[in-house]
């Protein structure tokens, strides 16, 4: 329990330094980009088209709102692999991945 | 007959001869043994390196493999053709001593990964798309068996974790319903199948013991891992390492961790725990827990070298540009390298004397050495991901 707790807390840390860095300014889309497509895409696809995952296109995203993206970003999809992103995240680092994928605009 | 496409190593000898030389003589330049070549995916750019872990170099790059995200490798028993399972389906025959693509064909919509039989003639593929598994004849590519993975409840469902075995066998797991499948392929007739089916929740990924014996599958909706001794009929799915996280929660998993080229030393497996800091440790005979390693993120793969003496370890997200060493003896970490940015896969040499790394945002793959962990070298590669040595093509399920 310590254990985990210990390293949640770094995870926490680390996500924070992030934080501080990315609060006050805009999104960096061209980090979240790289993010969207190197670290979703270990189970997206790097095309987002899907693997374990499931696919990421506008078209297979077509039943979802742009907030419903937003908030399974942000809280993961329980009783799935897909994680909380929260704490390496803002929510408009969330809001701008979710633009991306509605619009299929991920450069 | 020297090929215009001989590798590149070969070419300054052979340039050196004068041109009035007899092709007797200057065939000799452009031999060479195939046992210190490997394959490195560049996963963005579609294409794969040649390289040879004797002088540390880049033979050739060879592109045009489509979509290589999760890209992996098996190969021929003569370690000539790599085969190469590339994510959307693309499974592509290269030989590697003239540089080039052998065969090629796109045999489904995504695919996770493959395997060849003992005999060398199978190719097995794989699938998430359209699920199931897919064989092929290892010379032509062409198809010889359709296997959709159809589960007791009439789900179809992407499969994991395909390895051989013994007897042109392969072993695979169905990822949505949670079965385990055996599929022995005869020379003639309709494939033999064999079905483990209610083996757990989200079966991810599996592999099989050198031996072809014990093969294990990691669970990601339970706390536990699946265990299946290929050796006793009929086969039966354990359950084994019940409860292994203690009921903590999981911490979230930006990675899901690998089974390939598990750490397994003397009778024991390092096994990457799925949401916690720590690689398992369990004896293969009793399949007990026998140790446990506290690591500084959540490992991926855990692969020991090839005596066992150590086990390397690399990360998911967001520390993963960070490779720790396990003490297999000792069950410590005696060692941290910072490689670079994105470590996604390590490849020990045959025996193990040095190991290759690859950091994909540092657009390089490291070679150290195995023993003093100094930096030997340092090759340039687009985004490189997984690391293939063809002496793979003599280990059981590799």
């Amino acid at each position: 329990m310590l254990l985990a707790r210990g390293h949640f807390g770094e995870l926490i840390a680390a996500a924070a330094i992030l934080w501080a860095a990315a609060a006050s300014a805009e999104p960096d889309r061209a980090r979240l980009a790289d993010l969207v497509i190197q670290d979703c895409g270990s189970c997206h696809g790097l095309t987002l088209k899907g693997g374990l995952g499931r696919p990421l296109t506008p078209e297979a995203l077509s039943g979802l709102s742009h907030d419903n993206i937003r908030d399974i970003i942000l809280d993961g999809l329980p009783g799935t692999p897909m994680p909380p992103w929260r704490p390496l995240l803002s929510e408009r680092d969330a809001e701008a991945i979710a633009d991306m994928l509605k619009s299929g605009k991920v450069p | 007959m020297i090929s215009r496409r001989h590798l590149l190593a070969a070419a300054p000898l052979a340039a050196a001869l004068p041109l009035s030389s007899a092709p007797a003589a200057a065939a000799p330049a452009a031999l060479r043994g195939t046992g210190d070549l490997g394959i490195v995916i560049e996963r963005a750019a579609g294409s794969v390196l040649i390289v040879e872990t004797t002088g540390r170099s880049i033979l050739a790059r060879v592109e045009g493999l489509g979509d290589l995200s999760h890209a992996s490798v098996v190969f021929s028993r003569d370690e000539r053709f790599a085969y190469v399972f590339g994510r959307d389906g693309g499974l592509t025959k290269i030989d590697m001593l003239e540089g080039r693509i052998a065969a090629r064909v796109v045999q489904g919509g995504n695919a996770i990964g493959g395997a060849i039989s003992d005999d060398g003639k199978l190719v097995a593929v794989s699938n998430y798309e359209p699920g199931g598994v897919r064989i092929f004849d290892a010379d032509t590519l062409k198809m010889v068996a359709d296997i959709p993975a159809v589960a007791a409840n009439g789900v179809t469902s992407k499969t994991v974790g395909l390895v051989d075995i013994p007897g042109r066998t392969f072993v695979y797991t169905l990822y949505d319903p949670g079965e385990i499948w055996r599929v022995h392929v005869p020379e003639t007739g309709a494939p033999v199948i064999t079905k483990l089916p209610g083996v757990g929740k989200l079966p991810y990924d599996a592999n099989v013991t050198t031996d072809g014996r014990h093969y294990f599958a990691g669970l990601f909706g339970e706390d536990g891992v699946v265990h299946v001794d290929l050796w006793r009929e009929p086969l039966k799915a354990e359950r084994v390492l019940d409860g292994y996280g203690r009921g903590q929660t999981p911490l979230p998993v930006y990675k899901m961790p690998h089974f390939e080229g598990w750490g397994a030393t003397q009778g024991q497996l390092f096994l990457p725990a799925v949401g916690r800091d720590e690689v398992i440790v369990i004896d293969n005979a009793s399949l007990k827990e026998v140790g446990r390693v506290a690591l500084q993120g959540q490992p991926v793969f855990a692969v020991a070298r090839p005596d066992g003496r150590h086990v390397w370890v690399n990360y998911a997200h967001p520390k993963n540009g960070v490779i720790e060493v396990i003490d297999t003896m000792s069950l410590k970490v005696i060692r941290r390298l910072e490689p670079g940015p994105a470590v996604l896969h390590l490849e020990f040499t045959p025996r193990g004397h040095e190991v290759w790394v690859s950091a994909r945002d540092a657009d390089a793959v490291i070679i150290y050495d195995a023993a003093t962990f100094a930096e030997k070298a340092r090759i340039k590669a687009a985004k490189p991901s997984g690391i293939f040595f063809t002496h793979r093509a003599h280990l059981i399920g590799r």
